[in-house]
């Protein structure tokens, strides 16, 4: 279990937590339980985890995968600095906001889900992982050598299979001068 | 349009099935607690009872499902069993782990459900104990069976408890916490990114599914949900009595105190058959891995590729089928799926492994991958086989055209299909039903290649020296290459091998223009079922699924089958 990097699950973990806490809040709320100060609580802090958690952190191994917009939320952790990019600090706060939810039956689910990924970012933290920020990369195109000064358009350095066959059948038609519009390779 | 039915038709069949008697049971189970049985029950907890009872159902019916698709042995079974019937059938069972998903994803929104209607009902059971008024009726039936503590209707006993302390000790609390605690778990593990990249963190989680069906079957013992007897219903009518709840079991009133008691629990009759279904699978499983196999050859390819041949007393197989394989001195609870890459025909079977994470990095060094002697027989590790399991590729003969597309390392399973089909020419000549195979290989780098461009060349000098030449067209195509390797192409152009594989037919670059290939294809053999078979990449899966949709038409069926891992 050498490559782990626990923070990927405890991320998955506690976004969970963020949502269960959120929807507790909203019944305890909407239902007006007793003890609803503490579902209105829950929803704040479940609001505050999922967003505090919606942006994916860089792996340090391997392709990151973003989740659908995260780029504000990205930006928005990033200012932060070193209070969301150090994992200590996450399981702390992650452990703190979690207690006032065990309070109320509504919000016991969430309080426990949340404490479970406060476990795992602490795990995380002692091996020394930290939250990096996924970021467009900017696109610099490797200097083309200095010989070439206008590098190929066409991606294929050979005409499609339909003019090649000919070349066989056909040695005096196998002369020619590139026709074919050569579609670029699209990624 | 009509093709789209015959590819996809079957499971959308059995999706809109699995629905509609999840569908059916939501709403059987919702009017069940609709009944005068349980009125008082609804006097207390409004509608919130059914709405807690119906996913209840659900949650049964699937919990029963979600366990059936893994048995991976039963599954090759009933394969077998209904190929010969309906290919499409069995084609239907390749899709397992997609249904195993939506089975989960139901039972996490059922669970959802079942939760937050009983939020509501702890709150209202506990406000019938709260609001101590005799002249409410939720204050006198909860005060019912206070007592003997046998026929009360109000699981909370008393007004000085608070509902998160009454969840704690009830059965019925503890064991839906715990199994609620476990399915997080397995879900948040199983998302694709954990999966994808720490597998052992989803394996080791999804184990506490085991705590989640002993949870369930337990769930429902404290009996908590009450309705009246029927013994009770026969004298005291709810419908009649229920505004004259003052004067119950006065002297001269015709509705005696009424009685409650529990359902017995039901759970345990849904899960139990799959649950030991479950359970022989994984001995199947285990009695399989104590099966001697012995390693005979360790093949060290370029492109971080390992290939292992093995043997083992009694292995029978059949084309592009994957094992498990386990390796006892790098995990014991372990297994990963790798095709075999050899073919029926041959006197062993291999699997060519590309070390990609953990085990696979741990397989290499333990086989001495890593040393540059050579290693002694009895130094290799002591390795386990389950298996093995027929995928779809097993198909490829029964049809007269086949179409194999491979990405990268996804051309394993087709490696044991042209083995086999050049064992079965040179055996038999004409008993083989598939006339015309077409290959493509798409591949992103010139280095793995290597073992492939090995076996394609064999073929290809055996299959001329036959007069076979036409019976295998195949096509690779480079789909990234460097500026540098460009140039050396176009000088090279004109030679008769190709300069990085050395065969005759050339690498082509880029893309296929698969609007090209099945139209050409399509036009070559009319009238005819081409079977499809694509081992790669999701992205590769939909547009040739696209393709094989568009092109059926005027005779030619083009029939679309992926391996699915």
């Amino acid at each position: 279990m050498g490559k782990i990097e626990w923070a990927m699950w405890a991320n998955e973990q506690a976004l969970a937590a963020g949502l269960i806490l959120l929807t507790g809040g909203i019944v305890g709320v909407a239902g007006t339980f007793r003890g609803w100060q503490f579902a209105a609580y829950a929803i704040a802090a479940g609001a505050f985890v999922c967003l505090l958690e919606y942006p994916r952190g860089k792996r340090n191994k391997g392709t990151s995968v973003e989740r659908t917009g995260q780029y504000c939320f990205t930006v928005c952790v990033k200012s932060f600095g070193p209070v969301t990019r150090n994992y200590y600090v996450r399981a702390f706060l992650h452990a703190a906001i979690c207690v006032p939810g065990g309070f109320m039956l509504a919000t016991v689910l969430g309080c426990v889900c949340l404490g479970i990924a406060s476990l795992i970012y602490l795990g995380a933290a002692i091996r020394g992982e930290q939250w990096e920020p996924i970021l467009p990369r900017t696109a610099t195109r490797k200097a083309v050598g200095e010989s070439i000064k206008q590098p190929p358009q066409n991606p294929p350095p050979r005409p499609p299979a339909e003019m090649r066959r000919k070349r066989a059948e056909d040695l005096e038609g196998a002369a020619y001068v590139n026709p074919v519009d050569v579609t670029a390779n699209e990624e | 349009m009509g093709n789209f039915a015959a590819n996809e038709g079957l499971s959308i069949f059995v999706i809109l099935v699995w629905l509609g008697i999840n569908a059916f049971l939501f709403v059987h189970f919702y009017m069940a607690f609709l009944t005068d049985r349980w009125l008082y029950t609804r006097v207390l907890l409004g509608q919130a009872l059914p709405w807690a009872r119906a996913p209840a159902a659900c949650l049964n019916f699937n919990c029963m499902l979600i366990l059936l698709p893994v048995c991976r042995n039963l599954l090759s079974i009933l394969r077998g069993t209904i190929q010969c019937c309906s290919r499409t059938a069995a084609r239907q069972l390749d899709s397992n782990i997609t249904f195993h998903k939506l089975v989960a994803y139901m039972i996490a929104f059922h669970t959802a459900v079942h939760i937050l209607a009983h939020l509501f009902n702890f709150e209202w059971f506990m406000d019938g104990q709260l609001n101590r008024n005799s002249s409410l009726l939720t204050f006198v039936l909860s005060e019912i069976g206070t007592g003997d503590n046998a026929s009360y209707l109000n699981p909370i006993r008393t007004n000085t408890t608070n509902p998160t302390i009454v969840m704690f000790t009830t059965i019925a609390g503890v064991t839906g916490v715990v199994i609620t605690l476990a399915l997080i778990l397995i879900i948040t593990s199983s998302m694709e990114v954990i999966r994808r990249s720490y597998f052992e963190v989803f394996w080791y989680t999804h184990h506490l599914f085991v705590i989640f069906f002993i949870g369930l079957v337990f769930h429902g013992f404290g009996r908590i949900v009450r309705g009246q007897t029927l013994a009770s219903l026969k004298v005291h009518d709810p419908l009649e009595c229920a505004d004259r709840f003052e004067t119950w079991g006065t002297k001269g009133t015709n509705c005696p105190e009424p009685e409650f008691a529990g359902n017995p629990p039901m759970t345990w009759k849904w899960v139990v058959g799959p649950m030991i279904l479950y359970v022989c699978e994984r001995m199947v499983r285990f009695y399989r891995s104590q099966q001697k196999v012995v390693i005979t050859k360790v093949v060290m390819h370029p492109s971080k590729t390992l290939e292992l041949q093995m043997k083992r007393k009694g292995f029978r197989m059949e084309v592009g089928q994957y094992v498990f394989i386990q390796c006892p001195s790098i995990s014991h609870l372990e297994w990963h799926p790798f095709t075999l890459t050899s073919a029926p025909e041959e006197d062993h079977f291999s699997a060519h492994i590309r070390i990609a994470g953990d085990w696979t990095q741990a397989l290499y060094e333990v086989c001495g991958g890593d040393k540059t002697e050579t290693q002694e027989a009895w130094t290799l590790p002591k390795v386990a086989i389950d298996g093995p399991f027929g995928t779809a590729s097993e198909d490829v003969f029964r049809y007269e055209v086949v179409m194999l597309v491979g990405a990268g390392i996804g051309v394993t399973p087709f490696a044991s299909i042209l083995k086999s089909v050049w064992y079965k020419h040179t055996q038999s000549n004409d008993d083989v039903f598939t006339k015309k195979i077409y290959f493509y290989w798409l591949c992103p780098e010139t280095q793995a290649f290597e073992w492939f461009a090995d076996l394609l060349q064999s073929l290809e000098g055996q299959m001329t020296e036959k007069g076979l030449a036409d019976f295998l067209s195949y096509n690779i195509y480079l789909t990234r290459w460097k500026e540098t390797e460009a140039a050396h192409f176009r000088v090279h152009h004109e030679a008769e091998n190709d300069p990085i594989t050395g065969l005759k037919q050339k690498t082509l670059y880029g893309k296929p223009n698969w609007d090209n290939e099945f139209t050409t294809i399509g036009a070559k053999h009319p009238g005819t079922k081409v079977g499809v078979f694509l081992c790669g990449p999701a992205a590769l899966g939909k547009a040739l699924g696209r393709q094989c949709r568009s092109h059926s038409e005027g005779g030619v069926k083009f029939i679309f089958n992926k391996e699915n891992f």
